[in-house]
């Protein structure tokens, strides 16, 4: 038996949950996938008191469209993300994010909330999240707030969640038909956690001019970063090979705080990062529409 | 820590038991239940070697706690054949998928999940499926050849 010893509850609502969660306080942590909580129990770098499990709390796990939004409720299962007709359809960066996090019996298990709130540097949905544009809602005993993504995540596997706060949702306004879009990223063997990647949106005019550029990387900083020096200098721009490699060349000076480790040096992490930056604004230009 | 009493279904039985919160899945189907033919190898989600089915998907259960398994229907590598082999096991005998064997119950249970999934994959997608878990011995091809050949005998069964 690994991880220490710890007591487990199954509120069977979203009040009992944050109900527990405020009379515990920070000793009590949410339980949803288990797939990033349960390593570090076993590897007993955790040692909460209480886990709330939220997976029988009903109403977490529904994909739902609203007018222009789709909202995906903190506990819908990755998998299940990987085979959302309407995901696919309106949101077609998420699913294909979706296929490189871990292998298929993570994301079996694994849920967007979990992956959000977790907040892995190198995770591809924090990072989907900010070029997204989207809005994650937080529930707490006294009341709900929703929280940009680019307010969201703020250091090293740390988020804007305070203790006795859920993560319940997470909205994504669609992109306007003919938006390009891309993620790119290395990784050692497929499922493994990037290297670095890049996750890019693109709009643009009739004779191709840019008109809207997000550019989000991850795997490279402490957190995920957006490089709005780099959208800013496309937009408006003509979408050229060379107007693409000087925002890729841009996009890592916005690398402030650079991941190093044994999988691969800061170095290594930002040679890497201008290239997928470069990929993915490729393929996202070759996928926009006029 | 109080136990926890949980209700599941291993193998086609109905199971109850008290546990403790923090008895994994694997440690659950293992020690308490006898069916050591689940592997535990990192302990930590990356090996793939106690990968079981909950409620007909692939999970690692090295990564699940018994008490999350409330209501489930677990299936292990024990509860995968009734009357000899099977077809997937059969293939990876054949084709040599196997040395050691630590890591052929996960292996064998996530092809079987892939496959009722992708009943007709490319070597590519078997590979991509297969990624997820470790094996220290075959190198890898006839596992990808077994996991192809249990396609095929998938489909002349159907
Ligand atoms: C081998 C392996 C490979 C992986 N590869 C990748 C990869 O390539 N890319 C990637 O992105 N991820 C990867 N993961 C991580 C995986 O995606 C996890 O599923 C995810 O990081 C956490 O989601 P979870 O639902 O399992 O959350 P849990 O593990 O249950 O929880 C994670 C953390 O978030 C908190 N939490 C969970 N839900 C909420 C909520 N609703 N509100 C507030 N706090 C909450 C928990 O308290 C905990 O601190 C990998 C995991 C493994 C084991
Ligand atoms: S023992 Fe569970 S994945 Fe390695
Ligand atoms: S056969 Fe020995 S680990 Fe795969």
């Amino acid at each position: 038996m690994k991880p220490p010893p710890f007591g487990y509850t199954r509120p069977r609502s979203l009040d009992e949950a944050l109900a527990t969660l405020s009379t515990h306080g920070p000793d009590a942590r949410p339980l949803a996938g288990g797939q990033s909580l349960i390593p570090l129990l076993n590897l007993r770098l955790a040692r909460p008191s209480l886990l709330v499990d939220l997976a029988f709390i009903p109403g977490l796990a529904d994909v739902q469209a609203e007018n222009g939004t789709v909202v995906l409720g903190a506990m819908v299962r990755q998998r299940a993300v990987e085979r959302d007709a309407l995901i696919a359809q309106r949101v077609p960066l998420l699913a294909e994010a979706t296929r490189l996090v871990g292998h298929p019996p993570i994301r079996n298990r694994g849920t967007v909330g979990g992956s959000l709130a977790h907040a892995d540097p190198s995770a591809e949905y924090p990072a989907i999240a900010l070029a997204l544009d989207a809005e994650l809602v937080v529930r707490s005993a006294s009341g709900e707030r929703v929280v940009p993504a680019r307010d969201f995540f703020v250091d090293l596997f740390t988020t804007a969640l305070a203790p006795g706060e859920l993560l319940t949702a997470v909205r994504i306004p669609v992109p306007p038909p003919g938006t390009g879009w891309a993620i790119q990223e290395i990784a050692r063997r497929h499922g493994d956690f990037a290297l670095a990647g890049a996750a890019v949106l693109l709009r643009k005019t009739g004779d191709g001019t840019c008109e809207h550029a997000a550019i989000a990387l991850f795997g490279v900083a402490t957190r995920p970063l957006r490089v709005t020096a780099a959208e800013h200098a496309l937009t408006g721009q003509p979408l050229t090979a060379e107007s693409i490699r000087e925002a890729a060349a841009l996009a890592v000076e916005a690398i402030d705080e650079p991941l190093s480790d044994v999988h691969g040096s800061a170095a290594y992490r930002q040679r890497m990062a201008e290239v997928v930056a470069r990929r993915a604004l490729e393929e996202a230009n070759r996928r926009a529409g006029t | 820590m109080a136990r926890v009493s949980i209700g599941l279904t291993v193998n086609g039985q109905a199971v109850s038991a008290e546990v403790e919160p923090r008895v994994t899945l694997a440690d659950f189907l293992r020690d308490e239940l006898g069916l050591t033919g689940t592997k535990l190898g990192c302990e930590h989600g990356v090996c793939g070697a106690c990968t079981v089915l909950v409620d007909g998907a692939a999970v690692r259960s090295c990564l699940m706690l018994a008490v999350q398994a409330e209501g489930a229907d677990v299936l292990t590598i024990e509860g995968l054949s009734h009357n000899g082999l099977h077809p997937v096991q059969e293939a990876f005998w054949e084709h040599h998928g196997l040395q050691c064997g630590f890591c052929t119950p996960g292996m064998v249970l996530t092809a079987y999940a892939f496959l009722q999934e992708r009943p007709d994959p490319s070597d590519e997608e078997i590979r991509e499926a297969l990624a997820g878990n470790l094996c220290r011995c075959t190198g890898y091809q006839n596992i990808v050849a077994a996991v192809r050949a249990a396609a095929g005998k998938l489909a002349a069964a159907s």
